[in-house]
């Protein structure tokens, strides 16, 4: 086992909660106050979606201003919580008339509510590095609960990063103009990264 | 009679003609309306489609006006015309069955090249192609100004050519609207 797979190893059994190997422990792995604590998600993180089109294709963006922790439960994954935020206003999608009609009342309606906001309810391990998250979506003044796949693809004394996937139907937010010609489904691909506070 | 006669014109003729009328206007109010700045951003959207599906509608549809006016033949001009309204009417005919190919053509093209790329789905049912065009913001600009122009234009022709018919129908007492109205044995 390689120094590098080790740590990442090391990382997950702390992020699940399990007590430190005793082979790892000899190995002066992280501890397990090491992983926990909260983290800053910083704006290396990349928030991308994308909405499918007939025929193939589709829009692809990302927002490029958000804000949110991790939590990290020193203990119990289970008890770990995330909160994210982000502005829809700053929504990139390389056009600018569709970035306008995704601001407008049509979709985001920025004006009205500038922000998107999710928070975890509850975190599941599903395998050696991977958990799925199921929080509470609020946009557009309606709150849903949704699901995300969280893998973890970095972590060290400092930083700590998931790669997060997820569909969300937008007829939920009253956003579903464009149905059928585009998707119902927002598949968000996210890279999300934290600092330790 | 489904084909024209030698004075007369048979029912093809008379419900192409007709059905074409109908979508030509209400593609002249829909395209108007879905361009209005102050228009709510889900109708324009909604506006737009349908638009376009219409569009294509009137599209198929003059291309078997057309054809059917090719292959087809014309009934003589009504007693009582002059040399020079007789080209006209032609000229004006002419036009009109040029127009009806060439505004959604433009269409078609616009939104071909629009930096939008929104697919073209027929009423929601089968996704029409768009024409193999480089998408640019100018060309955008160019085909939707040659849309607008050609459209407004065809507006124009058409109030003329119903200004024509009614003035034949009311003023001279001839049969020019009422045999596009229905047909009958020669």
């Amino acid at each position: 086992m390689s120094a590098h797979s080790m740590v990442i190893t090391a990382a997950l059994m702390t992020l699940a909660g399990l007590v430190a190997h005793p082979a790892l422990s000899q190995a002066k792995a992280p501890t397990l106050d090491d992983a926990a604590g909260r983290y800053d998600i910083d704006g290396s993180s990349q928030i991308n979606f994308k909405v499918g089109q007939v025929g193939g294709g589709g829009i692809s963006g990302k927002f490029t201003k958000f804000s949110g922790t991790f939590q990290l439960d020193s203990g119990d994954i289970g008890k770990s919580v995330v909160e994210f935020s982000l502005y829809p206003e700053t929504v990139q999608t390389g056009e600018p008339r569709i970035e306008n009609f995704l601001r407008s009342t049509a979709v985001f309606d920025t004006a009205a509510y500038p922000k998107i906001v999710f928070r975890s309810t509850r975190i599941t391990r599903t395998g050696e590095d991977t958990a799925q998250i199921e929080g509470n979506l609020t946009a557009k003044g309606t709150t849903r609960t949704e699901h995300f796949d969280a893998t973890l693809t970095k972590w060290n004394r400092r930083v700590i990063g998931f790669h997060i996937q997820g569909g969300v139907f937008r007829t939920r937010y009253d956003m579903s103009v464009g149905i059928p010609i585009y998707s119902n489904i927002v598949e968000f691909d996210m890279m999300v990264n934290g600092q330790k506070h | 009679m489904l084909r024209n006669g030698p004075d007369t014109f048979g029912w093809v003729t008379i419900l192409l003609h007709w059905t074409i009328a109908v979508l030509i206007a209400g593609l002249l109010v829909l395209g108007y309306a879905m361009t209005l700045p102050s228009i709510d951003p889900v109708l324009q959207f909604d506006l737009f489609q349908w638009h376009k599906s219409f569009g294509f509608t009137a599209l198929g549809l003059c291309i078997i006006r057309v054809l059917w006016w090719l292959a087809g033949r014309h009934p003589a001009a009504v007693a009582g015309l002059s040399i020079r309204e007789r080209q006209a009417s032609f000229a004006v005919h002419s036009l009109l069955l040029c127009l009806t190919l060439a505004v959604p053509i433009t269409g078609w093209a616009l939104a071909s090249v629009s930096t939008l790329d929104i697919p073209s789905f027929y009423f929601n049912l089968v996704v029409i192609p768009h024409l193999p065009l480089e998408k640019s913001a100018v060309a955008e600009t160019v085909w939707t100004t040659a849309h607008a122009i050609l459209a407004y234009g065809l507006a124009a022709l058409v109030l003329l050519h119903a200004a024509a018919a009614l003035h034949h129908h009311f003023i001279r007492h001839d049969a020019v609207l009422v045999r596009m109205l229905r047909s009958r044995r020669s």
